[in-house]
């Protein structure tokens, strides 16, 4: 009953995300409409728009957390079901909030987001995990008293410990210096070129993105 | 997915530890509360003997709505609830191993502090225990429905208020079988029919409240 993940280096026929004619409104509003795209493996789809364009809001449709109005998202050229688990097996996100607890440390962040990620979670891959995006992974400090571009370093840190083959993020490069920009998008390409994919919401575009969508307000 | 609820529970209590000062907060209202009837009531220990399980179980009964507003509100403020709503296991599962936890937290050691507050009302110990036992029964119910409120007033301004005006009426049959419990105890009456009844509320609960709390978690993250 499990379809096959789409790890490092898995052909496959079918487009693996797909929309056709994703639509969603918020208050009679619409937000987006028409959204058209189909995504392969390696590829990396790149949302452009002002702010208050709908990035974030098409984001979450993408990864579920809201139902769209109209159109559908096809996984494996299957329509999504809500909360799908072989999907949400295969997704990370990482929104505008970290989605990190403030009073943990970031050891402890993602020995519980690998514990819930179903991923072996022993203290050697966090270590090598947090070194990736040059965090200590001894540290005992308290998140909370993390810069914010510190906080954004063990979110990414969480997308190399899950290793999903669907990243959907949400300006990841806000608030990192250009040192931890970079150690990110070599991240970033190296997922790709290992077949994994991505959908990015960036106001500024990124290079490697094969497929632009630009959201108008 | 018992790993995830494992994961989750004790996930949730490294926390509470980490924040024990509103973890202590809610105690130390419900000792505080307890401890001010016998001061404004009067010394007479029939009377009080006589109001001790109600009062005890007011205060309980407020003390884990206290709690409660915390629920879910630093996890939706930093994106760990997307987190959770994202991971590939049952919201309702997630849903119970958090409230759970709340319960582990603010109900337990509630129901444990109980018999020594009975002291104050006079109440002899074994009707006390049995109060406790009521308790034991009885908070799980308060937490599960508590749950539900905190999820579907996460985000509203004034969350804390609505919750307790939301949940409180919802918990009245508990707080009657429980207070009834007691009092039957007290009286030297079987206190097996109440018990019971508390039971059937928890069976209910744990069955229905998970699932209502996924359902408004999502509403609420929309």
């Amino acid at each position: 009953m499990h379809r096959p993940h789409p790890g490092p280096a898995v052909d496959s026929a079918a487009a693996t995300l797909s929309a056709r004619g994703l639509a969603f409104s918020r208050g009679g509003r619409p937000v987006f409409e028409g959204i058209d795209f189909e995504l392969w493996p390696g590829q990396m789809l790149q949302l452009l728009g002002a702010n208050g364009s709908g990035k974030t809001t098409l984001l979450r449709v993408l990864g579920g957390l809201l139902p769209p109005d109209e159109g559908e998202l096809c996984w494996f050229d299957e329509p999504l079901r809500p909360a799908d688990p072989d999907f949400l097996q295969s997704v990370a996100y990482v929104g505008h909030a970290n989605g990190i607890d403030a009073d943990l440390t970031g050891a402890e962040n993602l020995r519980f987001a690998a514990r819930m990620g179903g991923v072996d979670g022993s203290p050697e891959r966090i270590g090598a995990a947090l070194r990736s995006v040059r965090l200590d992974p001894s540290s005992t400090t308290p998140v909370r008293a993390l810069s914010q571009g510190q906080r954004r370093r063990v979110a990414l840190a969480r997308l190399a410990l899950l290793q999903r083959s669907l990243w959907l993020l949400d300006e990841p490069l806000s608030s990192l210096d250009a040192d931890a920009g970079d150690l990110f998008l070599a991240q970033l390409s190296t997922h790709l070129h290992s077949g994994g994919m991505a959908v990015v919401a960036t106001h500024e575009p990124l290079a490697g993105a094969a497929q632009t969508l630009r959201l108008q307000g | 997915m018992r790993q995830a609820f494992l994961a989750i529970v004790l996930h949730d209590l490294a926390l509470a530890w980490r924040r024990r000062g509103s973890v202590a907060a809610s105690l130390l209202f419900f000792v505080i509360a307890c401890s001010l009837f016998p001061l404004a009531v009067g010394p007479e220990p029939q009377q009080l003997r006589a109001l001790a399980p109600g009062i005890l179980w007011v205060a309980a009964l407020l003390a884990s709505m206290l709690s409660l507003s915390r629920l879910f509100v630093q996890e939706h403020a930093d994106g760990s609830l997307e987190q959770l709503l994202l991971s590939p296991h049952p919201l309702a599962l997630i849903a119970l191993a958090k409230t759970c936890a709340h319960w582990l937290t603010s109900g337990l050691p509630l129901l444990l502090l109980t018999p020594l507050l009975a002291q104050q009302y006079s109440l002899p110990a074994a009707p006390a225990l049995l109060l406790s036992l009521s308790l034991l029964i009885g908070t799980p119910v308060l937490s599960l429905i508590g749950a539900v409120g905190a999820a579907l007033t996460l985000g509203v301004r004034g969350g804390a208020v609505l919750l307790c005006i939301l949940v409180l009426p919802l918990c009245t049959p508990v707080l009657i079988f429980g207070a009834g419990a007691g009092a039957a105890a007290d009286a030297g009456l079987s206190v097996v029919p109440q018990l019971s009844l508390l039971g059937a509320c928890l069976a209910l609960a744990l069955f229905l409240c998970p699932l209502a709390t996924a359902a408004s978690l999502r509403i609420s993250l929309e």
